[in-house]
């Protein structure tokens, strides 16, 4: 479990909107994982894998034997992109960033967002494995942790 | 049992725009521009406004049906019909739900139409400003992944890099746009060419799209009018019949998060086949296209999915020369499309698409017969069409 880092810490410029939980409740314990530096997906219990994002049923058995499961913070480099227009006022003087959309083996394959830590110029290699490191905010409002990753 | 099909039951007999803007530029509120859209396809296929019985859009227009009917005083609303989705992927999609209405005796004259103002309303290319965000958006947007650039880009770049693709590509879609806009006055980059250079030299927006792959943001509206086959002999010019209507999507193409399984795609892969079977033609048929470019990159997918080259071809398919009208293999979007005549959400591309038909393209192609258009690639639901002339059917 990584210990809780201060935003300034955080890969992009504080200001863009803070993610919280859907009001149905559907990703309230991926949100709880994040803040407890856990990986937590969606799983059926009807056929015995992962689905995300979430979603009321399970598209493979149509079971509605929805939980939620920790799983490794390791994945493979699916795709990416280097952004360099802002399109937020938070982000005017933030430079180029990177973010990466990343496999997880470990889960049926599925994939999740996030940036990839270290400098935006570095080679982006698809196919590449890459770790998870936890990015937390607990002095923000309202408190939230983000997920990104490296090589 | 009869052929359940759209082909040569519906036909185009009116098509007609505002001026275009930049966003922004738009003296008159969006609402008006809708009004005026309409009043103008009337004029232009020769009916009374009071005449029209039903409305088709797409993309949550704003512009409500039922105020377009009183506001204008038609005689009696049988018609009134949205296209789920957003993007300009309901661009045909609209067009094939109002065939169907005036196929099915539904309606007898169907205005198609879509009416933008992002000057008023809020542009597209900008990401959300609350304090928090919930649902599908929370899991992207706090990584600064918020507008549509950045929501297509990992598409584009998985199949180019799963097919060897490079960035001339794109590059050629970007330069035949901007190269037909030079010939047509309604287009905003009209007077306004685009060299290789200036492309090559342009500025990132998200890798791996320039700022000349990206569709403009435009305040304007557009509309065409659909009869029937039938009626469509009534009108002064030869009918611009539909060969082909669909909409769609390939298997979980609305996976939330990126998880589309097939994911380096337009959303195309089952659609296509449909507009084919339905169409009853090929690839081989298509005089000219008119391939929706929200972003170059997805007009690659899209050209690919409907099968005018294989992904291992496209460095070699993707040439200015190849898509240049008059001469080119494939002329592609030759008013200037989304990129250089206006961002009118697409159905500027319906339209040149039947003008191409009818022979009034600003850069026409000689005998066309077979007209086809590609509506919001990498969206779901995505659609597209296909107009023919009488020789066609």
């Amino acid at each position: 479990m990584n210990s809780p880092t201060t935003p300034s810490d955080s890969y992009l410029l504080p200001g863009l909107p803070k993610p919280v939980a859907s009001r149905d409740g559907l990703d309230t314990a991926y949100w709880d994982g994040l803040r407890d530096g856990r990986l937590c997906l969606q799983f059926c219990n009807g056929c015995g894998k992962f689905q995300w994002g979430p979603e009321w049923v399970c598209h493979r058995c149509h079971s509605f034997d929805l939980t939620y499961k920790d799983t490794p913070a390791e994945g493979i480099l699916y795709s990416h992109q280097r952004v360099w227009h802002p399109v937020h006022p938070a982000l005017a003087d933030q430079g180029p960033y990177v973010i990466v959309l990343v496999e997880l083996p470990a889960a049926d394959g599925v994939r999740i967002v996030g940036n990839l830590v270290g400098g935006p110029h570095q080679e982006l290699v698809i196919g590449a494995p890459v770790h998870g490191v936890f990015e937390h905010h607990p002095d923000d409002e309202p408190a939230f942790s983000l997920l990104h990753w490296k090589f | 049992m009869t052929e359940r099909t759209l082909r040569g039951k519906a036909a185009v007999v009116g098509v007609a725009e505002t001026k275009y803007y930049r966003w922004g530029q738009s003296p008159d509120p969006e609402f008006k521009m809708a009004i005026e859209a309409v009043l103008n396809v009337c004029e232009d296929a020769g009916i009374s406004p009071r005449d029209v019985d039903g409305f088709s859009s797409y993309s949550n227009d704003r512009s409500d049906a039922s105020r377009l009917a009183a506001a204008i005083g038609i005689n009696d609303l049988r018609f009134a019909s949205m296209q789920w989705g957003g993007g300009g992927g309901g661009g045909s999609g609209a067009l094939a739900n109002a065939a169907a209405a005036v196929a099915t005796g539904q309606a007898e004259a169907v205005v198609v139409f879509r009416a933008l103002a992002q000057g008023q309303f809020g542009r597209f290319g900008q990401g959300p400003r609350n304090n928090t965000i919930s649902g599908t958006g929370a899991h992207t947007v706090p990584y600064g992944l918020m507008s549509a650039a950045q929501q297509f880009a990992m598409k584009v770049t998985r199949f180019m890099h799963d097919h060897g693709v490079g960035h001339d590509a794109q590059k050629a879609i970007s330069l035949a746009s901007y190269h037909h806009a030079q010939n047509n006055p309604r287009a905003i980059m009209y007077g306004r060419p685009l060299d290789e250079e200036t492309y090559d030299s342009s500025r990132w927006i998200t890798e791996p799209f320039r700022l000349f792959d990206c569709c403009q943001e435009n305040d304007g509206a557009a509309a065409m009018l659909i009869v029937s086959a039938d009626r469509a002999k009534d009108f002064a010019r030869p009918p611009c019949y539909v060969l082909g209507a669909v909409s769609g999507s390939h298997h979980r193409a609305g996976a939330p998060v990126h998880n589309t399984p097939d994911y380096g795609s337009s959303s195309f892969p089952t659609v296509a086949p449909r507009l084919y079977d339905m169409a009853k033609i090929g690839p081989s048929d298509v005089d000219v296209l008119q391939s929706y470019e929200n972003f170059t990159g997805g007009v690659m997918m899209s050209i690919v999915e409907f099968g005018f080259c294989s992904p291992e071809e496209v460095n070699d398919y993707f040439t200015f020369e190849n898509f240049v009208a008059p001469t080119g293999k494939l002329p592609l979007n030759t008013s200037g499309g989304n990129l250089a005549e206006c961002y009118m959400h697409g159905l500027e591309l319906n339209i040149e698409a039947v003008r191409q038909i009818w022979g009034e393209s600003t850069s026409q192609v000689p005998d066309v017969n077979v007209s086809m258009v590609h509506s919001g690639p990498m969206v779901t639901p995505v659609s597209a069409c296909v107009f023919g002339s009488e020789a066609a059917l």
